[in-house]
This record gives C-alpha cells, structure tokens and sequence, in this order.
C-alpha cells in the first residue's frame, strides 16, 4: 500500500513537473494550429529546439541575457513559421505535414552535427545558460522542499512555477482568441478553406498567423524544457515528442482550451505510473522476471500509453473534453 | 410574381418592335430607372428588347466578360467571347454537363485563373484578384456542394459572413471592447435573415446537423451577411425536396427586388423560366444562345446541344443504304453459323418458360 501511494505520489510528481509543462505548451501550439485551424505540424519539436537553444547560444554563447536570449528563442520560432507557412499554406494540408516534419529532423541533424559545433557544442550540447533564471527564485534553490510525500528541489519548483503560470497564461490567450471573430475565422478555415474565400476572409494570412502563434507556443515549451534540464542537446529534441504532444491533444481533447494541459499532465501520470508500478511489481515478483525485465519497462509504458490512446479512440473519441456531437459530425 | 403577364416570347421574335415602355429602362437618368417601379419589373423590360444575340450589349451591365478562355490541357472548358449581365436581373446560366458553367464561376469569382480575357464588375477589373478580393467587391458565391462549415453553430456560419470585421484582425480579438457592439449589431442582423430562412430555431445547432436543403438556405443567408451586390449561385435547387424548392426560389426573388444582380447555374428548366429574366446557355466552354427564357426552348442550338444535333435528323439516302446492307450482312451472318447462335440461347427459354 505504501509502495501504491509512493508511486501515485511520484507520477503526481510528474504531472506536474517541467516535463508536462514542456508538452503542454507544445500541445496549446499543436491546438491553435491542428485543433482550431486544421493545419498539420508535424515538427512542433522544431520550435521547441528553436526555443532551447535560443537560450542556451545566447547565453552560454554570446554572453547575452537570459532575457535576451528568450526573445532571440521566440524570435527564431517566428522565422522557421514563416519559412515554413511561405511555400506550403497556399497548398493542401498534407504539404505543411511533409515540410514540417522534414525540417524537425533535419534542424535536429544540423545542430548536433560537427559542422554546427562552434555554436551548439554538437552532441554534447549546452549547458550552464539558466543561472540567471534560477537566481531570481523567491526561496533557496539549493535546499530540497518535500510536498506530498515528493522530494523537489528549489530550481525545479521555480520552474514549474513560472511554467504553469506561462501554461495559463497561455491557455486564456488561446481561450481569448478563440471566443473572437478572428477564432471564428480560423475554425471555419479548418471546416473549409473555400467557402471562407468566398466570404471575404483572407485564408493565407489566417492560416500563417495560426501557425506562427503555435510555434512560439512550441519554442516555450522548449525553453521551459532546456531551464528545466539545465541544458540543450539536441537528441533530447527527437521528434517523437511531436507525437507525444499529439497524443496529449487528443487525449485531452482537440480544440478545447484545456484539452492539451490536461491531457498532457495526465499523459505524464500515465508513463510515470505505469514505470514506477511495473518496476515495483517485478521487484516485488508479482511480475516473473523472465516475463518482464525491468529493463523492458521503459519502452513497455509506452505500449501501455498506446494501448490506452486505441482505447480512448474506440470509446471515446473526443478526449475528455471534446464534444461527441461534433466529432460525429465527420463520421457521416 | 412577374408583373407583366404577357410571354415575351409573342412579341420579342421581332426584337425592337414593341418600342419600349414609358416605365422601362432610361439611360439617360441616374440608375436609369423610373421611380416607383419594382426592380424585377424593370430588369425584364429592360431586356425585353434586346435582341437575341450571343455577347449583345446589356444596357446597365454589371459584369462583362471578355474573351476569357480556360483549357485544362487539351480540353477547353471555357471559351466566352463577350457576355454582360444586367443589373438588377436574375440570369440563368445553364447548359449540359461539361458545358463550363461552374469554371466560369469559378473564374469569375478569383477561384481560378483564365489563360485569357478580361472581366470586369461595376467597371473595375477582376482579373488577378484572389477569392477574398473579390468577395470583399460585393460579388459573392455559393457552391455546387454545398459548404456549410459543419462543426460551428449556423449562427456562428452566419456571422463568419459579415464583413469588415474589427474582431476579425488578431490583435484587436485580444481587446472585445473594439469588436462587441459590431458583433452584437451582426448577430442582430443574422438572426433576421435566419428568421427569412425559417432558420432561427436552429441556430444553436451544428450546420451539419442540418439536412441538405436546409444548408443550401443556410449557405445563401450567409453569403447575404455580406451585402452583395452580385450573388452568384452554383445550382441552388439541386437535391432540394419541392417545397424547399419554392421557398428558395421565393428568396431568389427576393435578393432580385433588394436590387441584387443574380446569376445561377440550373437544370431544372421549370425553375430558370420560372425566375429567370435572362438565360445565357453554355455547351463545350462556348456560349450557345442568350434571351430571354421563352426564347430558349425555341432554339435550335440549344436543342441540339442537349440532345444531339442529329437526334431527330432523317437519314439521307446513302446512310439508309448502308444501315440496310449492314443489317443483311449480320442476318446473313447468322444464318450461316445459324445453329450456334440459337443453340446457345435455347437452354435459357425452357427455364423461362417453367416458371
């Protein structure tokens, strides 16, 4: 029983730690752009790497602020939208998807290849660029603070701090934006772009901003990601994590305002539960060894999380938010 | 609803006698029309004396269209050399499948780009405009498969219709103190045209929820929201139950007496005499005929594109000879490998005959 409460307490933890706040915030940008204007980002980690390494260069390269530094980040993120939106929004859908994609692996090559060195330190990445940050927590970093039964130290409850106020912060901007006209517009750009053209609505420019406004959301993440971990590598920005953010909007509910934040803390609760439990069983032997190793746990929570996704698609499709009704609608 | 009973078809064979009315069109005065006169009324007097000629000039035309052409490859889909609509009249665009109808709309309206040709709306050019350009310019469209965008409510579809729109810019949606009074003003004016369209209990509801008639009410009150002055509508009746079909033949009319110029594509050929004042038709991408509708079933052109230019011709005497001798060719065929041929029909008979 103990044990049960630990592991409830540790994957509670993670719910609420940065790395739930990393894929909310890439979750609130898949939604504006996916959820409310059907565009397909397929390289939301792109921006996310944009984000942390906007940072991590400007600070521990450049010996800029870390102020600094977060613009250079958001500012990145806007250029890679608007190189990316130039080409592929006048186009179908699925030529976004493909860009997309192929820029957040090839971003991600680049910046770990030897090329690249001199500024990303390669594979190795960066590291030391949050100090200012952390300086600016109102209580004492160094020491560990014990919260329900879970043990976080100073830096990291600043961080999720500042994280969760971003992520709601985040959350009624969309909420905002999505109650105006200009949501309206977006919402029937992704119910069909044509008879928003026939009305007067200038689809490109809609589309573009959406597209933007998701990626700065996406390089949030990733900086909240990179002061989180205290450093910037560029294979933590596998573009698995894309998916992940996916799975976190639809579990939670796509084009609902606390769709992604829900569902990505609950994605978070999900793997760290399903780790810390099936890691326990097999210790305590109600799992035989030879059945499940625990080396097997990390990637078998996983198949738990897809398993639950399949699930959740079978029998209810709209996420814990959504509507049933409306995402009947397509199924005629 | 026509004002003046008497079918044009009498007297326009020999376009110009009737000399025109004292109440008809007068180019001379500003807008050109008398007062007092329904637009409808004015819209087929005015026409009444043109003559039935491809590309004849409309005395207050609204679009003119020239030379525009449009191949997809090989195929040319649309080859229009002159064509003006009126203003303020209800113009019927019909003709067969594939005649180029709804690519001319497409054209029109900024959705497609010719190869060639020019074509204005009140004068100014349309041609490079995008759609949302030409929206904007009061020329406004529906579509063949109709476009309601399901998953908003038929209010929130109504309101996507108005224009300039303060809310509508994404840093003003951030402040609604600019865009509330305007959107309460809209909302106003949405539920009024749904209440024409028998809609206004519904508007709470998801467009697809509605049943397809219902939708193609619903997409021509929301291409009202913009105030058009041209509304183009891409066969408005089809899969439309009768009764629906009156009543938004009665809307047609009605956007006709608000002083809207009105071009629609039909098959149903009850529905464009019924309403229309001017019908243009198209067969292979060209322009066939134009007058007004009780001059179309009487031409020949139009007859033969629907049903063939040879479909009641009779034959000559070569093509008689040549049926005839193919015709004993094939008997004589048959008599020679005669057995085969019935043997293999006869074990069908006795079935058909047991039961």
């Amino acid at each position: 029983m103990a044990d049960l409460l630990n592991a409830l307490a540790v994957a509670g933890k993670s719910a609420l730690g940065f790395q739930a706040i990393f894929f909310a915030l890439l979750a609130i940008g898949i939604n504006v752009q996916f959820g409310y204007a059907g565009l397909l980002n397929f390289g939301q980690i792109a921006f996310a790497m944009l984000g942390g390494f906007g940072i991590a260069i400007s600070v521990s390269k450049w010996g800029l602020p870390f102020w600094v530094g977060v613009l250079v980040g958001i500012l990145a993120a806007v250029v890679l939208a608007l190189l990316l939106g130039l080409p592929t929004l006048r186009l179908r859908a699925d030529y976004l998807a493909i860009a997309t994609i192929a820029t957040a692996e090839g971003l991600r090559l680049l910046f770990r290849s030897v090329s690249a060195t001199p500024v990303t330190n390669g594979t190795r990445g960066l590291s030391a660029f949050n100090g200012d940050f952390i300086a600016l927590a109102p209580w004492n970093t160094s020491r560990r603070y014990s919260i329900l039964g879970t043990s976080w130290s100073g830096g990291e409850l600043w961080v999720a701090l500042v994280g969760w106020i971003l992520v709601i912060l985040g959350s009624l901007l969309v909420f905002a934006l999505m109650r105006s006209p200009w949501g309206r517009v977006l919402k029937s750009i992704r119910e069909d772009e044509d008879a928003v053209r026939s009305l007067g609505k200038n689809v490109y420019v809609y589309k573009m901003q959406a597209l933007v406004l998701g990626g700065v959301f996406g390089a949030l993440g990733g900086m909240v990601y990179a002061v989180g971990t205290g450093s910037a590598i560029p294979d933590q920005y596998q573009n698995a994590n894309t998916f992940l953010a996916y799975a976190a909007l639809i579990l939670g509910g796509a084009a609902r305002v606390l769709g992604p934040v829900i569902g990505a803390m609950l994605l978070l609760f999900i793997l760290q539960f399903a780790d810390t439990g099936l890691r326990l069983l097999i210790s305590n032997g109600v799992i035989p060894e030879d059945l499940l190793s625990s080396t097997d746990v990390a990637q078998i929570r996983f198949v738990l999380v897809g398993v639950g996704l399949m699930l959740l698609l079978i029998f209810r499709p709209q996420g814990i938010f959504g509507d049933r009704r409306e995402v009947m609608l397509d199924a005629r | 609803m026509p004002a003046d009973p008497t079918p044009h078809g009498a007297t326009a064979s020999g376009a110009g006698t009737s000399g025109g009315s004292p109440q008809g069109y007068r180019p001379g005065q500003e807008g050109g029309w008398a007062s007092g006169d329904t637009p409808q009324r004015l819209a087929q007097i005015a026409l009444r004396d043109l003559p039935w000629e491809i590309g004849v000039a409309k005395p207050d035309p609204a679009v003119v269209v020239d030379g525009v052409t449009r191949t997809f490859g090989g195929l040319t889909a649309v080859s229009v050399d002159h064509l003006e609509i009126q203003r303020g009249g209800i113009t019927g665009l019909i003709g067969p499948n594939g005649a180029g109808k709804t690519t001319l709309f497409n054209l029109l309206t900024g959705f497609d780009q010719p190869d060639t040709g020019t074509w204005s709306f009140n004068g100014k050019s349309l041609g490079k405009l995008s759609p949302h350009q030409v929206a904007r310019m009061g020329v406004v469209r529906t579509f063949q498969l109709t476009k309601a965008l399901s998953r908003l409510t038929v209010l929130q579809n109504m309101l996507l219709g108005a224009q300039d729109q303060k809310g509508e810019s994404f840093f003003r949606a951030l402040v609604p103190g600019t865009w509330r009074a305007q959107e309460k003003a809209n909302t106003e004016k949405a539920m009024d045209l749904l209440q024409r369209f028998k809609l206004d209990t519904k508007k709470d509801d998801f467009a697809g929820t509605l049943s397809g008639g219902q939708r193609k009410l619903l997409e021509m009150a929301r291409a009202l929201m913009s105030d058009p002055q041209v509304v183009m509508l891409d066969e408005p009746m089809a899969g439309v139950n009768p009764a629906l079909t009156q009543s938004l033949l009665g809307h047609v009319k009605d956007l006709r007496e608000q002083g809207m110029t009105v071009i629609f594509v039909e098959h149903d050929m009850d529905v464009v005499r019924d309403i229309s004042d001017w019908v243009v038709v198209m067969s292979a991408g060209k322009i066939i005929a134009e007058g007004p509708p009780e001059s179309i079933s009487q031409n020949q052109a139009v007859v033969d594109a629907y049903l063939g230019a040879h479909h009641d011709a009779p034959l000559s005497a070569e093509e008689e000879d040549q049926v005839l001798a193919e015709a004993e060719e094939t008997i004589a065929r048959q008599e020679r490998s005669g057995g085969d041929v019935l043997s293999s029909d006869r074990p069908k008979n006795p079935k058909g005959t047991d039961r």
